[in-house]
Parts: C-alpha cells; sequence; structure tokens
C-alpha cells in the first residue's frame, strides 16, 4: 500500500456528555480528546502513555470504529473510520486488558471458532490458525476449557489469539498486560513482540500506564494527559532529551515543617524538577538539576528543612522523568488527579 | 452433517457478512439457551414450561365457566395463549441479546468491531428462542388437542404463509426494540419483556378484539402480531375460529395480504431504526457502556 501512514488523526477532538443527576455549577460535559494530531507509520509499535482517564482508550475507541470522534478525522490503514467503517473494522482488530469478558458457557476452541467465523475466516483457516496460536501462546492444553473456568491470564492469552488470529493490518492493544501476573505480563509482552518482527509490515499502538512496558515495548510512543497528546518521539530520544540534566533519587528523614513561601525546594539554585513522596515514614525525592554541583545546595536546604541524607542514587533519565518533565507530575499523581476530576 | 455445519463449511469468501453472522450467531443463540443445563433436565424445561403456564390459564377458565372446554371461545383463548409463546420468545430474544452481549457477556467491544452485519447478528441470536418456542407452541397445541379434544381443521397453505409473514414481523420488532435497548445505559428490564406484556393485551391473543373499548381497539390494527393470531387461528381452527372473528371483514387471503404488507414495513422501519440507533449509540459512547444491573 502506498500510503505510509496506518494511522493518522487530525484535530480529533471528543466531549462526553455527563450523564446522571448535576448538582447547580456541575459541569455537564467533559472533554476527552482535546485536538489529537497523531501520525502512525506502518510498521510501528507505536505507544500511548498516559494515567488512567488521559483519553488512550476513547482514542483506541475511535480508531476502533466503536466511537464517533466530537470533530476532527482519523483514518486506520488508509480509511476514515467514520465514512469507511466496514473497510475499518476488516483491518483491524482489538484487545483489551483487565477484561473478564467473554461468553464463559462456550469453550475456549468454540469461542475463538465463532470470532474467526464473525471476522470472515473459512472454517478451516480459522481452526489451523486457532491451533497454531494456541501452541505460541501455551494454551493448547486448556482450548476444551470452558471460558468461565480460566484464570485472568489465560483469559487474556485467549483474547489474543482471537485479536491476532485474523491476521489484522493494524492491532489495538489497550491496557493489555492489566491485571496480569509477572509471567503472564511476560508472555504477552514476548508474543507482541514477535509478532511485529514476523509481520514488519503490521502496525500495533498500544496504549499502557506501565512506564517499563513502554519503553521496553515501543518504536516510539507519545505521552497523553487530560486529552492532549504533549510529546511524541522515540523513548531513547525522550529521555535522551533530558539528559542536559542530572537526575537523582534521594532517600532522606521526613521534611520538617513546611516552610515559608519562597524557601521551596524548587527555588534552589539549580533545580529544575523535583517531586516529593512521603514513603514508610521517610520521604524520596525524584530531583532534577541543571547540573550535578548544585548538589550541595539542595543538601545544604534539606539540613536547613531538618531532614538529613539516608540515600543518593544518580540515575540515568527515566520515561517517568519524561512524564514528570511534561506533565509536571508523575504518572500516579496524574491518574489520581483525572479520577478525581470525573 | 447438519445444516448449520454445511453452512459454515462454505469458504468464507463465497459467504455474504449477513449470512455469516446470521448463521454464527444463530449457534451462538443456541450455546446459550441450551448449555445452561444437562440436555435432558433442558428438555424437561421445553416441555413442562409451556404446558404449566397454560394449565393456569385453562384452571382459571374452567372455575369461570364451569368445565366448559368444548366451547368455541376455549379453543380460541386456548390458540391465542399458546401462539403468544412466540411473541414472547422471538421478541424478547433479539432485544433480550443486546442486553446480554453488553452487560453480561461484556463482548460488545468485540462483536461491534467485527467486520459482519450486526442486523443480521441480532436477528440470529434470536433464532434460538423461536426454536424453542415453536417447539412449546407445538407441545401446547399438541396438548390442548389431546387433553381437551380442541378440534383442528388445517389449512396447511395458509398456515405456512401465516407463520413465515407472523415470524418475520416478530423478528423485525426485536431487532427494533433491541436497537432501542442499545439506547437506554440503565435499562433493568428487559424493554422486549415489557413491549409483548403490553401486546397481550391489544392483538386479540386471548380475547376477541371487539371486547375492547371501540377507541382502543386500533391500538390492535398497528400491530403484525394481531393479523397473525387471527389467520393462524383461521388456519388451524376452521370454522371454530369463525365464531369469534376479529376481522370478520377480510377474507384469509386478504388477512395474509395486509400481514405481508405490515411485515414488509415493518422490516423497513426495523433496518433504518438499527442503523440510526447504531449511529447514536456511537455518537453518545454507548454500545460498551456497562451498568452493571
Amino acid at each position: 500500500m502506498s500510503n505510509p501512514l496506518a494511522i493518522e488523526t487530525q484535530d480529533v477532538r471528543r466531549i462526553y456528555k455527563i450523564r446522571g443527576p448535576k448538582t447547580k455549577g456541575e459541569p455537564t460535559t467533559r472533554v476527552a480528546l482535546d485536538g489529537v494530531d497523531l501520525q502512525v507509520k506502518r510498521g510501528e509499535l507505536f505507544g500511548l502513555l498516559g494515567p488512567n482517564g488521559a483519553g488512550k482508550t476513547t482514542l483506541i475507541k475511535i480508531l476502533a470504529t466503536l466511537l464517533l470522534p466530537s470533530s476532527g478525522t482519523a483514518r486506520v490503514d488508509g480509511f476514515d473510520v467514520v465514512r469507511d467503517t466496514e473497510e475499518v473494522k476488516r483491518r483491524i482488530s482489538m484487545v483489551s486488558g483487565g477484561e473478564t469478558s467473554g461468553y464463559g458457557l462456550l469453550t475456549v476452541e468454540e469461542s475463538l471458532w465463532m470470532f474467526a467465523r464473525f471476522y470472515g475466516l473459512e472454517n478451516k483457516v480459522a481452526k489451523d490458525r486457532i491451533a497454531a496460536m494456541a501452541q505460541i501462546m501455551g494454551l493448547e492444553e486448556r482450548m476444551r476449557a470452558k471460558i468461565s473456568d480460566l484464570s485472568t491470564g489465560l483469559r487474556q492469552k485467549m483474547n489474543f489469539i482471537r485479536g491476532f488470529v485474523t491476521d489484522p493490518n493494524v492491532v489495538f492493544l489497550d491496557e493489555p498486560t492489566l491485571g496480569l501476573d509477572v509471567q503472564a505480563a511476560r508472555d504477552v509482552r514476548g508474543f507482541v513482540r514477535q509478532w511485529m518482527d514476523d509481520h514488519p509490515d503490521r502496525t500495533l499502538l498500544l496504549t499502557t500506564h506501565y512506564m517499563a512496558e513502554a519503553d521496553e515495548m515501543c518504536d516510539r510512543l507519545a505521552i497523553i494527559d487530560s486529552g492532549k497528546l504533549l510529546v511524541c518521539d522515540t523513548p531513547a530520544n525522550l529521555k535522551r532529551s533530558l539528559q542536559t540534566e542530572a537526575v537523582f533519587n534521594l532517600k532522606v528523614a521526613p521534611l520538617g515543617a513546611k516552610p515559608k513561601d519562597g524557601d521551596l525546594l524548587e527555588a534552589v539554585p539549580g533545580v529544575s524538577r523535583v517531586n516529593v513522596a512521603d514513603v514508610n515514614g521517610h520521604t524520596e525525592l525524584a530531583l532534577t538539576l541543571r547540573a550535578e554541583d548544585a548538589l550541595p545546595e539542595v543538601l545544604a536546604y534539606l539540613t536547613r528543612r531538618g531532614s538529613s541524607l539516608i540515600a543518593l542514587e544518580k540515575r540515568e533519565p527515566t520515561l517517568e522523568d519524561v512524564f514528570i518533565k511534561v506533565t509536571g507530575r508523575r504518572l500516579d499523581q496524574a491518574a489520581d488527579a483525572e479520577k478525581a476530576a470525573e | 452433517m447438519t445444516l448449520v455445519q454445511r453452512l459454515h463449511n462454505i469458504p468464507a469468501v463465497n459467504q455474504s457478512p449477513a449470512l455469516r453472522a446470521f448463521v454464527t450467531a444463530a449457534w451462538l443463540g443456541w450455546q446459550i439457551e441450551s448449555n445452561w443445563a444437562r440436555p435432558f433436565l433442558f428438555a424437561v424445561y421445553v416441555i413442562a414450561r409451556p404446558i404449566s403456564s397454560v394449565l393456569i390459564l385453562v384452571i382459571m377458565y374452567s372455575v369461570i365457566t364451569n368445565g366448559a372446554t368444548g366451547e368455541p371461545i376455549f379453543a380460541f383463548i386456548y390458540f391465542g395463549n399458546a401462539l403468544y409463546i412466540l411473541v414472547n420468545s422471538v421478541v424478547t430474544g433479539v432485544s433480550w441479546a443486546v442486553i446480554e452481549d453488553r452487560e453480561h457477556y461484556r463482548v460488545a467491544k468485540q462483536i461491534y468491531t467485527a467486520p459482519m452485519n450486526t442486523y443480521a447478528y441480532l436477528l440470529g441470536r434470536g433464532v434460538a428462542r423461536l426454536i424453542i418456542g415453536s417447539v412449546s407452541v407445538l407441545i401446547t397445541l399438541t396438548f390442548g388437542v389431546l387433553a381437551f379434544r380442541i378440534p383442528l381443521d388445517i389449512n396447511v397453505l395458509l398456515f405456512l404463509a401465516a407463520t413465515i409473514f407472523g415470524l418475520a414481523s416478530l423478528s423485525a420488532l426485536g431487532v427494533i426494540l433491541g436497537a432501542v435497548t442499545m439506547q437506554t445505559a440503565r435499562l433493568q428490564t428487559d424493554l422486549g419483556s415489557l413491549v409483548s406484556g403490553g401486546l397481550y393485551l391489544f392483538t386479540g391473543a386471548i380475547f376477541p378484539l371487539d371486547v375492547l373499548p371501540s377507541w382502543l381497539q386500533p391500538v390492535g390494527y398497528l400491530f403484525p402480531v394481531t393479523y397473525w393470531l387471527e389467520v393462524t387461528r383461521r388456519a388451524l381452527l376452521g370454522a371454530h375460529a369463525a365464531r369469534f372473528p376479529t376481522f370478520a371483514a377480510f377474507s384469509d387471503w386478504g388477512l395474509i395480504g395486509v400481514l405481508a404488507l405490515m411485515t414488509a414495513l415493518l422490516w423497513l422501519a426495523s433496518g433504518w431504526v438499527y442503523s440510526a440507533a447504531l449511529r447514536r449509540s456511537k455518537e453518545e459512547g454507548l454500545i460498551d457502556i456497562e451498568t452493571n444491573f
């Protein structure tokens, strides 16, 4: 196909009506996506990283034709998601994490066969592909088990087979490792990476709020928060953008009383950004300095605040640091804020 | 090899998305309806349920009329009630599938992103209940004929025509209710049951339409169910049905004509309503909404 873009959105906005009774002055709408421009190239494993409620699932639902944008345009595999719904559906599949869904009374084999039929696969092709994928996912022993008897991990593996058995051009994975144990999550990530290696012309859009997952898997990623795409690049480039600065993790004794204005840690010369969290009786500081030689000033400040250094670690920037830089808060804090806003 | 298996074995490239969705959904519906119990228990359920339901009516009738089951009105009531099982089964079967997929099995995302004709899918989901309903009707009618000696006078051609158009109109009504159900995020009761319960009063199921006040009778004229019940009674009971005619001015085939016309209109309406409902669900974000009822 000549179009090098597998996914393209232009100024996509999505506004939800807020349902249920409202008190006076409460908003009646919520902006889930606010002018999203996104370009994903064919063959990319692209990540959307953001806290819960940032707009990731809304964007995926629009791309998967489950939801209409309030304005803007979106194209998948060259087709408009609003006008060419059926063409888009023929080329995509979607797997969501944390799903307890499924016709529990069907066996794994029956359910996969049924969805393969819904996707238009010929009977024999469907059965062959299901058997092959069950072997890859380590599910061949449980094909006759009822879905209701499967653990969350096995159910997610079954969902993966459903999503990939149709050999889609574009796959949407919405938080695919949510709720999985470490081994199951590792299996799933391994499968995805292998599938991309085996199918270099296919495209995969992954949403996650796990930084390490995004870092490990994605060719490129975008950080989304409050419905806006804030940055978009390769994980390496995003982290490299912080390497003019020095990043430290400090574990210190609890800080004393809150200082008066003007004596904040952020105001110490050389401090670029700081994130403070109280953990198990001590305080952890994620500190970004414009230069390493600002550290003595920081330690002096801590002494003034009645604290003392317990441990100090200089580290390479992570996507978490990138997230803090572009949003001004940590991912879990952003998630709490989004939850409160809902 | 069963018909369903033969249909499944047609390569997908030769099968329209609508036929593929319909057949596979019919298979799924049958699994859901029949898989909850062992086959023997399921068979007892299918046989005992309709007979016990109709017996309640028979006992009430017998108490009031002092056991006059030989009267034509008994045949009218008994057959109307038996046939009405299909209204419940088909209309409810289709609309309930929307709620089941969205709320109970939580598969709406997978269903509505699949490249298939979801209108045909919904119709297919109703097939299992149609089959079970048809078996129930057959059992109930047979029981009535054997136990109460209801006299049969069957016009096969008329019966087949009435059945085809009747089931088609009920299916279309089921899709319309399914489309409305898609819009109701917090509906905790099955709309299909509500509507089929309401139609029970206005379609001549258990009493002739002219028992209703004249200003209420036109409500019954609006629904194909009324015409289907009347013409099916005529097809099965012959002269016995003529004692309580609902549309005395219409000949048997005249009624079939009206039923066919109304069915065609209802099918057109159901296609339009379903498309509009699907679009609105996507606009409002209702397709996969879960209310955890």
